[in-house]
């Protein structure tokens, strides 16, 4: 899983069915320290996460399917968590 | 899933079974500031409607193919959707 920080959402009319009334947000990658490291993701919500919030996203295909309980479903990046803080030592 | 802009059309005469019919774009990679980022690739067009010009989102891997019905083809990268609405308030990152 990545951590990264929800930066925006996007919107398409004409998708893969599955995405119907489902929220697109878009993820850039941070690091440890909440700081952005380059690099970012088109994920889909699964916890109702909202822009500005730092979130963990699974960039896993079964996994991703796993949570949406569809062994078709065309998805591969899933936001599973809404960080409160990372520890580091 | 990323986003990619729509830079042309791939016409192959022969295709492997499954794949007859299905478009095939040629994508640029973009970063969130819309500059290009990487190299081109060639995509499965599975909604049929993207053109040249148009931004749209990709994903790449198996879940590629399980955007095309039938699933089970040869295909490594493919269209999700056509984006309409890109809404990047704090494009870099921080903290809004």
């Amino acid at each position: 899983m990545i951590l990264g920080r929800v930066v925006g959402t996007v919107h398409s009319t004409i998708r893969h069915p599955f995405f119907a009334n489902r929220t697109l947000l878009v993820i850039a990658r941070t690091g440890t320290d909440g700081g952005p490291v380059g690099g970012y993701v088109v994920a889909v919500d699964a916890v109702g996460a909202g822009v500005g919030q730092s979130v963990l996203v699974l960039d896993e295909g079964n996994g991703a399917r796993q949570v949406f309980d569809s062994p078709t479903a065309p998805v591969r990046s899933v936001v599973v968590g809404i960080i409160d803080h990372v520890d580091q030592d | 899933m990323l986003l990619a802009r729509v830079v042309g059309t791939v016409v192959p005469c022969i295709v492997v079974d499954g794949l007859a019919g299905v478009p095939l774009l040629v994508l640029q990679p973009l970063d969130l500031a819309g500059s290009a980022s990487g190299s081109t690739l060639v995509a499965a067009d599975p909604t049929r409607m993207a053109g040249c010009g148009e931004l749209v989102t990709y994903e790449g891997g198996r879940e590629a193919a399980l955007l095309l019905d039938p699933w089970f083809v040869p295909v490594d990268h493919a269209v999700v959707g056509i984006v309409d609405g890109l809404d990047l308030p704090t494009a870099t990152g921080e903290r809004s």
